[in-house]
């Protein structure tokens, strides 16, 4: 960036969130705090089956029933109501998803009717009162098992299980392993998890009299985006879609994709002509959201005896769930760019088969394919550094990427944009005392104890996904409003957002007003998700600014009949090089721009927008260090000191960059420690609830030693890369690495995440019994 | 998570609640702090068309002495019993067992009769109870009856109150100088209920050894056990660390425990033999102070 003007230092600082004195006291406004006159009120009928065949429904007594104003089922209304991918794959079997089941269902949870009445209380009774009779249909709900010869049939509408494949090869892997002096195999399987947004899914759909116009609010991560795929699947105009993204309660990658609710939803209220609303109920939101992870990975690694890693296979075997929702195909393919980490491995092939089963819809659960790909090179690499006798930071040093290799195209093809990776990795040993973690380890040892220390070091990919758009608008009064297709469900836009505004425009943030999340407000949008905001959509903020400054300067200059050269920004405004009593403010400058006192040839107004697309991903970095320690009386794994240093590049709000670490490490030692969705064999829910699905809760949460180093991004406006994934992407393997460490004395070379109480204890005791 | 309408009604007196009880039959259901019925009814497993709240009649609340024993209403909550005075100075055990209950809402609403009432498996009370050898004065319209906690949980969900009856009273015997109690729990890490837990009461004479024992296991069952082997292994010995970790290794014997999607049948055995030697130490601790 060129601008020539002295940072007043609001980029960088820590500042309060401005949008939390609403939240925290009970004054936002969500989806379910949007009440309209005559709003009428959604519930469904659900499958109780993994897998069934409906041969009727009785919706008697329903169309009955007080209050009741509709009851529909998959029949009465068009097959064209079907949501899908948005990737189409070569080959790729992509069977129906009509949002309300025709024929028959393929998850517990997918919705068989619906009712909309004048309350809500009445429209869940109706809905309860259908009476549908299924025949079983036998049912599949592990990925592995599925592809099994003779699996039943998760989508009996296709042959198999396989939604689609994929094979990434890079270099001559085969002439790797042909030469390595040795390999090894490891399998790892990562549990599924539910995203559980703090508020539920949720839409209140709102036509207008005539059924031209629809308004919505919508739970959502990008407004745009979501009204895009809503005008698409019920093809209604979608510049006739106003969709507005209240205060959104998380999200976490399951707000993405629009969901069969918010589609009947929209139908039921243009067919009535009224109001609707919807919200999940916490059980309906735990079975039927978009869940992560579930993928398992077997992989086979080539190595030279010196500790050179000569070459790398991979296959993913992804579980899609029963249904495919427009981001379902993506995390798994994350392997395809992700599978070599932060080393130099040329000679890889990577394979995707990504499968259909009855269970609910996967999709990207902050991560995306990136937590698993992380664990399975970093828990490779401490394998490998086992088999070759080799310590264990020696194996990752030998093979790092080095800085002046950036920017790095890996085996598979992809490009990594800058890096450094021994910078996070020296801070981290030092802030985590690694030689004396170590001599605490070797002693506890000897007093019995299972103790374990472990790392990874990590690269992580951030602000992909295409444009994110900002416009900055000086107004009349000389205050700035944003605009910004990137929309907050948590992440503190208008706090970051603001202080890159009134940083660029040299002013104070309270004259910085930030507006998102309204498909009517901000021009187009992509949305946030994938830790890109900060990177796309302040880069297009910055870049928008940037050009409002330019404007601005040369109003500035024809107001003082100067040379815009002989200008500089100064706070508030401009001053005159050399002159700095001299000032013209954005007050000043508005002025002139509104009242058309511009240079000539000038168009009037004082208002820019800028598309940002980077075209390559920013990768971020960072070394996590974790001591951990079993009990053997009861399997209890205890955490003990988690270091976690991370490099984003330029650091806006560093409060705000803290809070995502602690919330995506939160999330990162759910799945390490405690949670997991859990189905039968045959895809009845196990977890479907807080009594037995164990979410990571603040006082479970271990303390955490939180580090940076400041690599800054050169291919963006602002230095930045992503951060919002660092957690669940760097932490579980670090805690992976450490909890197989404290397992080796006993001989145990392996066991899959979560790491509750009871498996570990099992694990341990077979190992004794066998010692 | 809707439940289904119903009626409510206040009872003003516990005659007026079991005369109802009478008129609503099987469609009538006593409201105490609501902490499981309530749920229970959003998630559509139970649908009484009618809730008899209790909470409205008075003198079910409160803690007090009477003779050698300590009368507790069957409608005080957890946090007041966890804080009463009388039961820090004379059931630790019961102290521990009510402050571990979910968490703070629960424990503010949630009654002492309730969870008896209730007799989830998973629960806390049951167990400590047992250790602490309760009695339950249940009342109905033709009179009222005590019923010793040994014979009181007969099934999940199943006490052996009948249907016209409520749980008015838990009556616990006051130990005897030289004894101790104490609860110890491993929780489930979702749920926060009992995986298994562990309720003791130990006798020790000055000479070190144990005069009497009465220990209790959660989550092995379909309600509390009595850990009758490891009671008759402290009978009469000194309690040293060796013989109590001996006497707790016996504490799941004859116990089966079913297999649930967080623990096994094994790792339940052998933590209720952890917890039980966690909550024996700590009883046995108590005598010394
Ligand atoms: C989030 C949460 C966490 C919890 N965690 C725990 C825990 O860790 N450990 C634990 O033990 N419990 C736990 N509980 C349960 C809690 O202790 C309940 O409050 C208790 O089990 C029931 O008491 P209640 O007063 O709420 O009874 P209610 O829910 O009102 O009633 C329960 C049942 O007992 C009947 N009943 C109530 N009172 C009487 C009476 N006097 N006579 C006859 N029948 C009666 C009712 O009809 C009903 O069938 C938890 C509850 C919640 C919501």
């Amino acid at each position: 960036m060129t601008t020539e003007h002295e940072p007043n230092g609001l980029i960088g600082a820590s500042l309060k969130r401005v949008e939390d004195p609403p939240l925290i006291t009970g004054k936002g406004c969500y989806v379910d705090d949007i009440n309209l006159p005559g709003m009428l009120h959604l519930a469904f009928q659900r499958s109780p089956y993994p897998h069934a065949k409906i041969l009727s429904i009785d919706v008697g007594k329903a169309k009955t029933m007080p209050g009741v104003e509709a009851v529909i089922t998959g029949n009465d209304i068009s097959e064209k109501l079907n949501l899908s991918s948005s990737q189409v794959l070569p080959k790729m079997k992509i069977p129906p998803h009509p949002v309300l089941a025709r024929g028959a269902v393929h998850c517990v949870g997918a919705p068989v009717a619906a009712v909309v009445a004048k309350t809500r209380a009445q429209a869940e009774d109706a809905a309860n009162s259908i009476d549908v009779e299924y025949e079983a249909l036998p049912g599949v709900s592990n990925a592995e098992a599925a592809l099994e010869p003779g699996a039943p049939l998760a989508r009996e509408e296709i042959d198999g299980n396989i939604c689609y494949t994929m094979v990434k090869n890079g270099g001559d892997v085969d002439k790797a392993f042909a030469i390595a002096d040795h390999i090894f195999t490891m399998h790892i399987a990562s549990p599924r998890q539910v995203a559980l947004a703090m508020e539920p899914r949720g839409i209140v759909a709102s036509p207008d009299p005539f059924g031209k116009n629809l308004t919505l609010w919508l739970s959502t991560q990008g407004p745009h985006r979501a009204r895009a795929e809503i005008a698409n699947t019920l093809g209604f105009p979608e510049h006739k879609i106003h969709l507005i993204a209240p205060d959104v309660g998380g999200g976490f990658g399951s707000k993405g994709p629009v969901y069969r609710e918010d589609i009947v939803a929209c139908h039921l209220a243009l067919k009535l002509r009224k109001p609707i609303k919807w919200v999940a109920t916490r059980s309906e939101d735990f079975i039927t959201t978009i869940q992560g992870r579930d993928q398992a990975m077997t992989s086979e690694m080539a190595l030279r005896k010196d500790g050179k890693i000569l070459g790398l296979k991979v296959k993913v075997v992804a579980n899609l769930g029963a249904y495919l929702h427009s981001s379902t195909a993506g995390p798994p393919q994350r392997m395809l760019g992700m599978a070599c980490g932060s080393y130099q491995i040329k000679d890889c092939r990577v394979e995707i088969v990504a499968v259909f089963t009855n269970t609910c819809p996967t999709g990207p659960y902050r991560g995306a394919g990136r937590p698993e790909s992380v664990l399975n090179i970093e828990r490779l690499l401490d394998k490998a550094a086992a088999v070759l006798g080799m310590d264990r930071l020696e194996i990752r040093r030998k093979n790092f990427i080095q800085p002046d290799q950036f920017p790095y195209t890996t085996g598979t093809g992809v490009e990594y944009d800058s890096g450094d990776y021994e910078k996070p990795l020296r801070e981290a040993l030092k802030m985590s005392n690694y030689d004396d973690l170590l001599r605490q380890r070797d002693e506890r040892r000897k007093r019995g104890e299972l103790v374990g220390v472990g790392f990874s070091t990590f690269v992580e990919p951030s602000g992909g996904a295409g444009f994110e758009s900002g416009t900055v608008r000086v107004e009349r009064t000389g205050e700035i409003t944003v605009l910004t297709g990137s929309s907050s469900h948590g992440q503190g836009h208008e706090t970051s957002w603001a202080q890159i505004a009134a940083e660029l425009m040299k002013t104070s943030m309270d004259h910085v007003t930030i507006l998102h999340g309204d498909t009517h407000v901000s021009q187009q949008g992509t949305g946030t998700f994938g830790s890109r905001s900060a990177v796309v959509g302040g880069g297009a903020l910055a870049i928008a600014a940037e050009r409002v400054i330019e404007k601005g300067k040369r109003i500035a200059a024809h107001l003082v009949e100067a040379a815009p050269e002989d200008l500089v920004q100064s706070d508030g405004g401009f001053a005159v090089k050399g002159v700095p009593d001299k000032t013209i403010s954005w007050r000043q400058i508005a002025g002139a721009a509104y009242s058309g006192r511009v240079p000539e040839g000038m168009e009037i107004g004082l208002q820019e927008t800028a598309f940002f697309d980077p075209k390559r991903e920013a990768w971020g970095f960072g070394t996590h260090v974790a001591l951990v320690s079993i009990d053997r009386d009861t399997g209890k794994f205890t955490i003990e000191r988690l270091v976690l240093v991370d490099d984003c590049g330029v650091v806006i709000n560093p409060m705000i960059v803290e809070g995502q670490i602690h919330g995506g490490v939160a999330q990162g030692l759910g799945e390490a420690m405690r949670e997991q969705m859990l189905y039968s064999d045959d895809g009845q829910v196990q977890t479907g609830t807080f009594m037995n699905y164990a979410i990571m809760r603040a006082a479970d949460m271990p303390p955490m030693i939180l580090g940076e180093t400041i690599t800054p991004n050169p291919f963006n406006p602002l230095g930045v890369k992503g951060v919002g994934e660092c957690g669940t992407n760097g932490a579980p393997p670090s805690v992976a690495n450490a909890l197989m460490d404290a397992l080796a004395p006993l001989g145990i070379e392996h066991v899959d995440m979560p790491y509750t109480a009871p498996k570990l204890w099992a694990l341990i005791r077979n190992a004794e019994r066998k010692n | 998570m809707f439940p289904a309408s119903f009626a409510y009604v206040a009872a003003r007196s516990v005659e007026e609640a079991l005369e109802l009880m009478v008129k609503h039959g099987e469609e009538g259901k006593l409201l105490a702090g609501g902490h499981s019925l309530i749920p229970a009814m959003k998630l559509r497993l139970q649908s009484p068309r009618t809730l008899i709240d209790l909470g409205t009649v008075p003198g079910l609340r409160g803690v007090r002495v009477d003779g050698d024993h300590l009368v507790i209403g069957a409608l005080t909550v957890h946090t007041d019993v966890a804080s009463s005075e009388l039961v820090r100075k004379h059931l630790l055990g019961l102290a521990d067992a009510t402050s571990v209950i979910g968490d703070i809402q629960v424990r503010n609403r949630g009654t002492i009769g309730g969870s008896v009432a209730h007799a989830d498996p998973a629960a806390d009370l049951p167990v400590i109870l047992t250790a602490l050898n309760a009695s339950f004065t249940v009342q109905s319209l033709s009179g009222s009856r005590s019923i010793a906690v040994d014979d009181f949980f007969t099934d999940f969900f199943t006490t052996a109150m009948n249907s016209d009856e409520i749980l008015t009273e838990i009556h616990v015997p006051i130990p005897a100088t030289g004894t101790g109690s104490a609860y110890a729990k491993l929780p489930h890490p979702a749920s926060g209920y009992v995986v298994v837990s562990a309720g003791a009461l130990i006798a020790r004479q000055a000479s070190g050894s144990c005069t009497a024992a009465r220990v209790a296991i959660g989550g092995l069952g379909t309600g509390p056990l009595r850990a009758v082997a490891t009671e008759l292994e402290l009978q009469g010995k000194p309690l040293t660390p060796q013989i109590i970790a001996a006497a707790a290794a016996k504490a799941a014997e004859e116990t089966e425990p079913v297999e649930d999607s967080y623990a096994g049948v094994e790792y339940k055995c052998h933590v209720a033999t952890v917890y039980a030697r966690k909550a024996i130490e700590a009883a046995v601790e108590r005598v010394k102070s």
